[in-house]
């Protein structure tokens, strides 16, 4: 039993064939390069990005200078390059204005609903038990509401205003993120690695920051990315619906809204609003698809 | 339970010494008792290899030495004691310190057991840090040198591997590192190699014993593989519904069986048999262990059985050197072959 053919030793050395050795982000961008829609489309995002962050540098005229000789032009007429609106204002100056609000609407309501639904779904699912069915009972109740409906109920009760529209934003996003995380965390609870941690002496909570929450974090991450064009598309049907920012700000959804009357009158320059609000929600929807085909290196 | 305590050694404290201990998982439904009155001692330097099929409550008597059973569900009583500690008093906070540094565990899967977020390194050094409260550098040289130890291939690289980047065989190795990484004196294997094809299987044996003689520590190894049981044991217990039925030096038990269970077991390997003949399988399915029968648990499959065996639960029995059986048949003259039913 105890003696132990000495090449079995040796042969216990033998090395098998050599691999390349690299990190997880490496594997993730050397995934992500040959993916040329995500790419594109990661591209397509920063210039909208930059484009709201520089909007006082790349506006061509100021969006809320209104003049009435030059109300619902066409494209390329004179200075203006994507028209004018009902209030004979341009149409590109507020499109690149309007994406300030918009893509805030997108990013911020989904970064805090991450943090305060990753909280709370990480904490059912490794508490499990009554914890559980009292946090995720709770989300039941808001997830038995169409989110439209829900975001317009909250919002009506709170009243318009930027402020506001994020709150009820942040309100609806949270349940989704919160079953995600805890729906992971019920999965990573039980891998062997929670128990190995603890073997080795790891304390509770260094099990939940090191390794529970570590591992649920690409799932809610990749999850959220997707949230961020549902979000710009209920911000925009909350301004529409004049939920949101108040009229002269600058706004894809408010833009729609009001200029949906002249539709039989200047039909492109109305859709144009639209037409942004639509490439942006599927330009975040590719990438955060893409990102999670990237980010799914582990065997 | 009295229990085979060798009279031989008796000199040198054991390393490990579990009486009477009963494991129950409660539910709502049913309380189910997984370990039932499990008694047995490890002297330091052994290896103890318990064997049974599953849900014998082999794993749930290894996890419990290191109480890693969910405290709302689990009932333990019964006394355990490794070392100076008596595991059943020391607090959350005490069992930490315990677990990992005096007492540590190689699990199963290795594909599971290793947090895929972190590379072998870093896992590594992390419980090094955490019990000998070392700096990252100090750390990370023991974990290149513990990965020496365990026979990795070039293991300057592999410490910045992942382990979805390594084969089977090479994690249950980083498992092993990272298990005995502040030098144990009691190593809980959890059937490190039953998800390792066998050629695996024997180097990563050979690669443990040869570390279990270097740092002379004890070890309990859990398994249903009797070929494995052979490679390692020194001694061997035979779990069978919760209770040890048979326990001896691995010469006693496995070359000379008592029990019909153990008898059963052997009887069901492959083993020499002509081609296109059936393995003699025991018949019949464990008991439910959340009613088990008022006498022998085996009784029900077991072919000897008769009025007695159904009544009472046969009390140990010790034989020279040790060897131990409960079975009121294994007392009188049965000979091993009609026990198990072959002759």
């Amino acid at each position: 039993m105890s003696d132990i053919p000495a090449d079995a030793v040796r042969l216990a050395q033998a090395a098998p064939t050599a691999h390349r050795v690299r990190g997880y982000w490496s594997a993730v961008w050397n995934r992500l390069r040959y993916d040329y829609v995500t790419l594109l489309f990661l591209a397509l995002i920063v210039l909208i990005v930059l484009s709201a962050i520089f909007a006082p540098y790349l506006a061509p005229l100021d969006p809320n200078k209104s003049s009435m000789a030059s109300r619902l032009k066409p494209i390329l007429y004179k200075s203006f390059i994507l028209g004018t609106d009902e209030q004979g204002r341009d149409i590109l100056s507020r499109l690149i204005w309007g994406g300030r609000t918009s893509l805030l609407m997108g990013i911020a309501p989904v970064f805090v609903a991450t943090i305060v639904g990753g909280f709370f779904g990480v904490l059912a699912g490794y508490a499990g038990g009554k914890l559980n069915s009292a946090i995720m009972r709770t989300m039941d109740v808001f997830f038995a509401f169409p989110s439209v409906l829900l975001a317009v109920a909250i919002s009506g009760s709170l009243g318009s205003g930027l402020i506001n529209q994020m709150i009820t934003l942040t309100i609806v996003l949270i349940p989704p993120i919160c079953r995600v995380a805890e729906t992971a965390t019920t999965q990573v609870r039980t891998m062997d690695f929670i128990d190995a941690a603890r073997a080795s002496g790891a304390s509770t909570a260094s099990i939940l920051v090191r390794h529970v929450l570590v591992n649920v974090l690409s799932p809610v991450f990749v999850y959220s990315s997707t949230l961020v064009s549902a979000s710009i598309l209920l911000a925009s049907g909350l301004s529409f619906l004049g939920l949101g920012v108040s009229p002269p700000t600058p706004d894809w959804g408010l833009m729609l809204s009001t200029l949906r009357q002249s539709i039989y009158v200047q039909p492109l320059v109305c859709a144009l609003p639209g037409v942004t609000i639509l490439v942006t929600s599927i330009a975040f929807n590719l990438v955060s698809d893409g990102l999670r085909q990237a980010m799914d290196v582990k065997a | 339970m009295t229990n085979a305590m060798p009279g031989t050694q008796s000199a040198v404290r054991p390393l490990v010494e579990v009486k009477d201990l009963t494991v129950d998982f409660v539910s709502r439904d049913a309380t189910v008792r997984a370990v039932n009155g499990v008694s047995f001692d490890v002297m330091p330097g052994e290896v103890l290899c318990i064997i049974g099929e599953s849900g014998s409550g082999k794993s749930v008597t290894l996890r419990s030495l290191m109480r890693l059973h969910p405290k709302a569900r689990t009932v333990i009583a019964g006394h355990m004691r490794v070392g100076d500690y008596d595991i059943l008093s020391l607090s959350e906070k005490e069992m930490n310190a315990v677990r990992g540094a005096a007492i540590s565990m190689v699990f199963q899967e290795p594909m599971t057991a290793l947090d895929p977020v972190y590379t072998i390194g870093e896992q590594i050094a992390e419980t090094v840090m955490r019990h000998e409260r070392c700096s990252r550098e100090t750390a990370d040289k023991r974990a290149l040198e513990l990965l020496q130890m365990v026979k990795v291939p070039s293991p300057e690289r592999r410490l910045k591997a992942y382990p979805h980047e390594l084969s089977g065989g090479l994690r249950q190795r980083a498992m092993m590192a990272v298990a005995l990484s502040c030098r144990p004196t009691l190593l809980l294997a959890d059937e490190p190699t039953t998800a390792l094809d066998a050629t695996v299987q024997i180097q990563v044996l050979i690669v443990l014993r040869r570390l279990q003689e270097d740092f002379g520590m004890g070890v309990i190894f859990v398994t249903h593989d009797l070929g494995v049981a052979a490679q390692i044991a020194d001694k061997v217990a035979v779990m069978y519904a919760g209770r040890i039925v048979e326990y001896g030096t691995v010469r006693d038990v496995l070359l000379n069986p008592k029990h019909p269970y153990t008898l059963g077991l052997m009887a069901s390997t492959v083993n020499g048999q002509k081609k296109g003949e059936d393995i003699d399988a025991i018949p019949g399915s464990p008991p439910d262990l959340r009613a088990l029968p008022p006498g022998c648990s085996f009784a029900p499959r077991c072919r000897l059985a008769d009025a007695a065996c159904e009544a009472d639960f046969p009390a140990p029995v010790i034989r020279a050197g040790g060897h131990m059986t409960r079975c009121f048949k294994a007392n009188g003259e049965i000979r091993p072959m009609e026990a198990a039913g072959i002759a």
